[in-house]
């Protein structure tokens, strides 16, 4: 059921709340967070409640979606409220914001935010430099952005990275989940040699990439090569270097993982490439700070960059740890 | 030289990351079964897709048909496409189907199971298990001893330091003491006991694991968890369907035997246990080692249980016969298909609170649920008028379906005069979380393989189990025909009476 509240108040939105519960039966009672969505009043924001629907199926939630409308507008409120079979198991409420409105998005969510349950906000498009300071970020406990949605993504990364604060996360690393498993496993295995290097290949502006990267560079201890090609989108390899021999994780098409390991059969892995509604479950599951993504953060300032010609050929180049550089100002 | 490698890319707060099992592959026994194609089958298609499996997970199937690796694999397909949890993918499904394997051969078929070793070793060479194996013996228990010595025979049983095997086994586990005992030998003759994965499916729902949760990470529960508060509890598991088509698994076995003792016995213990020391699979199977050791059945048994068997009749607008006009069933059957009794929990926790529980086919609908009925507030200072219409708070844990948990307690009712009546709030996991959570199976599986024993009932709890069981069935078996009832009701009229004569009454689910 969508119900449309055309230039409302907040106390009017939350008067229909009450009353289509009462009239429905119990609609917003077990809903374990509130969930929202700040993003500007255009085509993909759709799809961004139909992941937030998707999710509540996992995290049954309250979505308020701040879209922001034309700024020069005269300051007005058009709200939505959808239940039921137009929400998956969560209620939506849309609060479309215009004028000098659009930026206080903050003032009309606070009276619609659910008592005690925590709070989300998810950036779907673009977001804030520092989540932490934004107004919608500091109503939050975990702030959400996506790199990848930015104009500049590296760019972007660098900004968070710099501006990080407990709770922040980004849709960058939590699409890295999968890699990252993999890699873990197989170290899991025998022989136990030491890590001696490693490099990890990948689309030049992917954030995630770069956050594999600084992960790897981060824990391991060692240098690692970022490579950049524009072969293959996304994540393309990743390789670790050991005495042994060299565990390498290959995905040229984007679906499909190839993982050699010394003396070891080739093995094959389903690495699909993951949508937002996954990852967007994945964030939801957890709320307190995630560390592990604040030392791949850190660990951004240690790559060494090496720049690779356009086609889909292994690197070969040397392998200087000396040539430390930080990835960061590819792309600049 | 194992012990000490520290993984560096692991660390403790990395909470994200899934637990993946090594490499490895899976058997199965009997994969031509139901179980086999409705629940066994997608389940690991739903582990791979969540990339929970390791790369080079291969999966044979052993059966009598004569089938090719395509066959089976075909057959995985099709049984993956109609019953999966979660959307097929085709490159997830050609990764699985890479590594499906199909052996043919009868038990007792030397020359099968050396191709079945044949093939765990060179899956080993091809795909890189590691020969690390898990046997799912879907298969009826008469075959476990041809079926484990077989495995034995050829080698396939033998775990080393780098090289696991598992077996897994499925209910039931005997039916008395006695042939538990007896399985337990032929079994652990094979398999040493730590390699002994008995599956409980219960106790891979989430809801059962949600007691746990709910008793010791909360504090507002646990101190009324016991004999000054609660005054009786229910475990009820009821199914809607009958028996058709299952009389060669039933007759003769019956409902007691087919869910008290294990999964309704589990849940008890779950119910009932003290806190363990900690969530170690060691400390965990003690707490609930102890509490089973303490149960028993209340006396006298022809006033504190009761067994039923369906007649014919009408259930949900549909015309349904009786359990002794279902195919392949005796016309003089006594086997019963309904089974309520009362146990005690000799402990100073429990004293005195009597544990019902039951179990039936035909009954109302399909519900499980645990529920703890609470004392009456010892004073009331309303005027009696006023709270006559309250009755007992209640604690309900809503195992399936509909998962989640209802709490029961009077309220106010609107208007001039005080006035109490029972109300309840509701904690459901989500409208829809069902569509989410993870089948009992999936969870179940990915621990065999990562050798995670806790949600796996050990020897000692089954045996256990059998002892609490054994007097009432031995009872049962002297008293002749079951009563009768009627499909679509709650049991039969004795069941009523077992409850009535302390004042207590069943909740309807």
């Amino acid at each position: 059921m969508i119900i449309d509240l055309p230039s409302t108040t907040t106390s009017q939105l939350n008067k229909k709340l009450v009353e289509l519960r009462e009239r429905g039966g119990a609609v917003a009672l077990g809903r374990v967070l509130t969930l929202v969505i700040a993003a500007e009043d255009d085509d993909q924001l759709e799809e961004a409640i139909d992941a937030a629907n998707e999710a509540s199926r996992e995290h049954p939630s309250r979505v308020i979606v701040v879209a922001k409308g034309s700024r020069t507008a005269a300051p007005r409120i058009d709200g939505q409220i959808r239940v039921g079979g137009d929400a998956g198991a969560s209620e939506v409420i849309v609060l479309r914001l215009y004028g000098p409105l659009a930026i206080q998005g903050q003032s009309a969510v606070v009276p619609l935010l659910l008592p005690d349950a925590p709070i989300v906000t998810w950036w779907p498009g673009g977001g804030p430099k520092a989540p932490a300071k934004d107004q919608l970020g500091q109503l939050a406990q975990r702030r959400i952005t996506d790199s990848a949605a930015e104009r500049n993504p590296i760019r972007a990364l660098t900004a968070r990275s710099r501006s990080y604060t407990d709770g922040d996360t980004d849709l960058a690393w939590t699409r890295l989940t999968n890699w990252r498993a993999q890699l873990v496993s197989a170290l899991d295995l025998p022989p136990f040699d030491r890590i001696t290097g490693a490099s990890v290949t990948g689309e030049a502006d992917s954030p995630s990439t770069e956050l594999l990267a600084g992960w790897l560079a981060e824990y391991l201890k060692v240098p690692v090569k970022r490579v950049k090609t524009s072969s293959a989108q996304g994540i393309v390899s990743v390789a670790m270097e050991r005495r042994s021999g060299t565990i390498e994780l290959t995905r040229p098409d984007g679906r499909t993982g190839t993982l050699t390991q010394p003396n070891q059969p080739t093995r094959r892995i389903a690495l699909q490439r993951r949508d937002t509604r996954d990852c967007l479950i994945e964030e939801l599951r957890r709320l307190d700070p995630d560390e592990v993504y604040e030392a791949a953060l850190n660990g951004l300032g240690k790559l060494s960059t090496r720049r690779k010609a356009g086609t889909g050929t292994k690197s070969t180049g040397t392998r200087s740890a000396a040539a430390k550089k930080t990835a960061t100002k590819s792309k600049a | 030289m194992t012990r000490r490698w520290n993984n560096p890319l692991r660390d403790p707060r990395d909470k994200r990351l899934p637990r993946i099992a090594g490499p490895s592959s899976l058997v199965i026994f009997g994969v031509t079964g139901d179980l086999s194609r409705k629940k066994l089958m997608p389940a690991i298609y739903d582990l791979a897709h969540r990339g929970l499996l390791p790369a080079g997970f291969s999966l044979i199937g052993f059966a009598r048909r004569e089938w090719e690796h395509q066959d089976f694999g075909e057959q995985v397909h099709d049984a993956v496409a109609e019953h999966a949890r979660t959307p097929f993918r085709e490159s997830v499904w050609n990764r699985l189907a890479e590594g499906i394997r199909f052996v043919q051969g009868s038990f007792d078929d030397d020359d099968a199971f050396d191709r079945l070793a044949q093939t765990v070793k060179d899956l080993d060479a091809e795909r890189g298990t590691g020969g690390n194996t898990a046997f799912y013996l879907s298969i009826p228990p008469w075959a476990f001893p041809v079926v484990t010595k077989q495995l034995a025979r050829c080698g396939l049983a033998e775990s080393s330091e780098d090289v696991w095997r598992r077996v897994v086994i499925e209910k039931p586990f005997g039916h008395d003491l006695t042939s538990a005992k007896e399985l337990n030998a032929v079994v652990n003759d094979v398999f040493p006991e730590e390699s002994v994965f008995r599956i409980d499916h219960y106790l891979g729902k989430e809801t059962v694991q949600n007691i746990l949760a709910l008793r010791f990470a909360n504090q507002m529960f646990e101190p009324i968890w016991n004999a000054n508060y609660v005054d009786h509890v229910q475990i009820t598991m009821a199914e809607d369907i009958g028996l058709g088509g299952r009389a060669g698994y039933y007759e003769g076995i019956g409902a007691a035997r087919d869910v008290i003792q294990n999964h309704l016995l589990q849940l008890l213990a779950f119910t009932a246990m003290e806190e363990p020391g900690s969530f170690a699979p060691k400390a965990l199977r003690a707490e609930k080692v102890k509490v089973l050791g303490a149960t028993k059945p209340v006396e006298p048994l022809d006033e504190t249980t009761a067994r039923g068997q369906y007649t014919g009749g009408w259930q949900g607008g549909k015309k349904v016969v009786g359990l002794l006009q279902e195919a392949g069933f005796a016309k003089d059957s006594i086997t019963e298909t309904y089974a309520a009794v009362t146990l005690e929990v000799q402990n100073r926790r429990w004293a005195g609170v009597p544990f019902y529980l039951r179990t039936g086919k035909r009954l109302g609908r399909r519900v499980t649920e645990v529920a703890v009925v609470f004392k009456r507030a010892p004073h009331l200072p309303f005027d009696t008028t006023s709270t006559e219409e309250l009755g007992q708070n209640a604690l309900v844990i809503r195992v399936q379906p509909d998962e989640g948990v209802t709490m029961r307690f009077g309220s106010k009712v609107p208007g001039t005069t005080m006035e109490v009546r029972d109300v309840t709030m509701d904690f459901g996991y989500g409208h829809s979380f069902t569509e989410s959570s993870p089948e009992a199976y999936e969870r179940l599986i990915l621990d065999v393989l990562l050798g995670e024993p806790s949600l796996f009932p050990v020897n000692e709890e089954v045996e256990l189990s059998w002892q609490i069981l054994d007097p009432i069935l031995e009872h049962w078996a002297k008293r002749g025909a079951p009563e009768p009832y009627q499909p679509g009701s709650w049991g039969p009229p004795s069941a009523e009476d077992m409850l009535t004569r302390s004042g207590r009454h069943w909740r309807r689910p």
